[in-house]
């Protein structure tokens, strides 16, 4: 599709509708009628093979006398998890960053398991990573863009609001300005982040938030940002601020 | 991640035709895709299936390509008698698995 979608890009900009801004809207509303049946019942939505994997995890013990689980120290997920991944990216005061769900999963295995890290787009943190967004289903998004988190917040404002690449484009030019059109067939959503991770039918798997905004990345010809980067991190924390209210999904499933 | 997601309803009374929802997790390989270097990609899908409840075969199909990754499958069983439901699925790779399901029949 990408190739599609660059194609089309291009016919974009010629087109150039003026949208109004719209009310907001989940990316679930714009996909077809099969691809929310399998999100709405959840015996059908393959995501879930990757939730129960997520499950399993959370309450191995690593190897070595004194290794705790996940479960060791949270307790139950459903209590402990809750409303976490509708938080994420938020401010951390011990790095002085921006981290994501991710990152803070990757934290504790590392630093309070002892555990390598698990790749990025691997089986094991996209499973970790849907059980404890899993939690959050239903909550509104409701990220800090205030306080520590603004700086970074404008300056993800100012990326999305960025052309970039050979086809100069931005994200808003799509997203807030086209949402709702279509491009090679696809209709263009808002571009909210709160089903993630999801199920997409195009990459026949499970993806993080970084693949979804890689893909459009290189549909306009540019660079993406290094996952887990500064930049990426801005981008995430913006696109979630603008999802504010909006009900966790995780885990959606996308065409 | 987990090898199958295996639903039934949660209430089962005897003689309710009852449906069984089954999600595999297999990458259903087409045979029909190439590689970054061109080479084609060997088809490797799921090839046969089968569903016994008790001693009895009740459902047992052949599979093709252009089914998508992670297949699912439902189909619909009369209920008799609590007992367990045992699925059985075969890949190009040679792989054969089989899950179990215990079903209490009110
Ligand atoms: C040794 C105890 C310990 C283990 C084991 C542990 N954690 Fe944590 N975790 C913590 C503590 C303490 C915090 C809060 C401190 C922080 O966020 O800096 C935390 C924070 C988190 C957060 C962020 C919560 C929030 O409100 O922002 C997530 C998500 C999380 N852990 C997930 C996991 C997962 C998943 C595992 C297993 C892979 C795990 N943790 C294993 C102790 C642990
Ligand atoms: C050329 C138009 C275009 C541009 C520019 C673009 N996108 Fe997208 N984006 C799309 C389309 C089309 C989809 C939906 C694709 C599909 O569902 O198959 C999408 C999907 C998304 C989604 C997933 C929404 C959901 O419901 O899961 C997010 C998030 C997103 N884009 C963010 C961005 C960001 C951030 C940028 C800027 C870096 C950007 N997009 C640039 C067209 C664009």
């Amino acid at each position: 599709m990408n190739r599609a979608l660059a194609l089309a890009a291009l016919a974009l900009t010629v087109v150039a509708g003026v949208g109004a801004v719209a009310e907001k809207r989940s990316g679930y509303l714009d996909a077809g009628p099969q691809t929310r049946a399998m999100q709405d019942d959840d015996t059908a939505n393959p995501a879930f093979l990757w939730v129960q994997r997520g499950e399993t995890m959370w309450g191995e013990r690593p190897a070595g006398a004194d290794g705790r689980s996940c479960q060791d120290c949270h307790g139950d997920a459903a209590q402990a998890m809750r409303g976490v991944a509708a938080r994420q990216p938020a401010w951390d005061a011990a790095t002085a960053r921006l981290m994501n769900l991710e990152q803070r999963i990757d934290r504790c295995r590392e630093e309070r398991q002892g555990q390598p890290r698990l790749p990025p787009e691997s089986e094991g943190r996209l499973a970790l990573a849907a059980f404890v967004g899993l939690q959050s289903r239903g909550l509104p998004m409701s990220v800090a863009v205030d306080g520590p988190a603004a700086a970074g917040h404008a300056w993800g404002k100012a990326l999305f609001e960025t052309r970039f690449g050979q086809l100069d484009l931005s994200c808003a030019d799509c997203h807030d300005r086209q949402a709702g059109q279509r491009l090679a067939g696809n209709v263009i959503p808002q571009g909210h982040p709160n089903g993630y991770p999801i199920y997409r039918l195009e990459w026949q798997g499970m993806g993080s938030l970084s693949r979804r905004l890689r893909n459009c990345m290189t549909g306009i010809r540019a660079e993406p940002f290094a996952p887990g980067s500064p930049d990426a991190l801005a981008l995430e924390l913006y696109l979630a601020g603008r999802a504010r209210g909006l009900a966790v999904e995780t885990p959606a499933v996308r065409p | 991640m987990a090898r199958a997601l295996l639903n039934v309803p949660k209430r089962i009374r005897r003689g309710d035709v009852f449906e069984v929802k089954v999600l595999i997790s297999h990458p259903m390989e087409s045979g029909q895709r190439r590689d970054d270097r061109g080479a084609v990609i060997p088809r490797d899908i799921i090839h046969q299936f089968s569903c016994t409840y008790g001693d009895e075969l009740v459902l047992r199909c052949e599979l093709f390509p252009a089914i998508s990754a992670n297949p699912f499958l439902s189909f619909h069983v009369r209920a008799r008698d609590s007992g367990t439901l045992v699925f059985a699925w075969k890949d190009d790779q040679g792989a054969s698995h089989s899950e179990t399901l215990a079903i209490t029949v009110e």
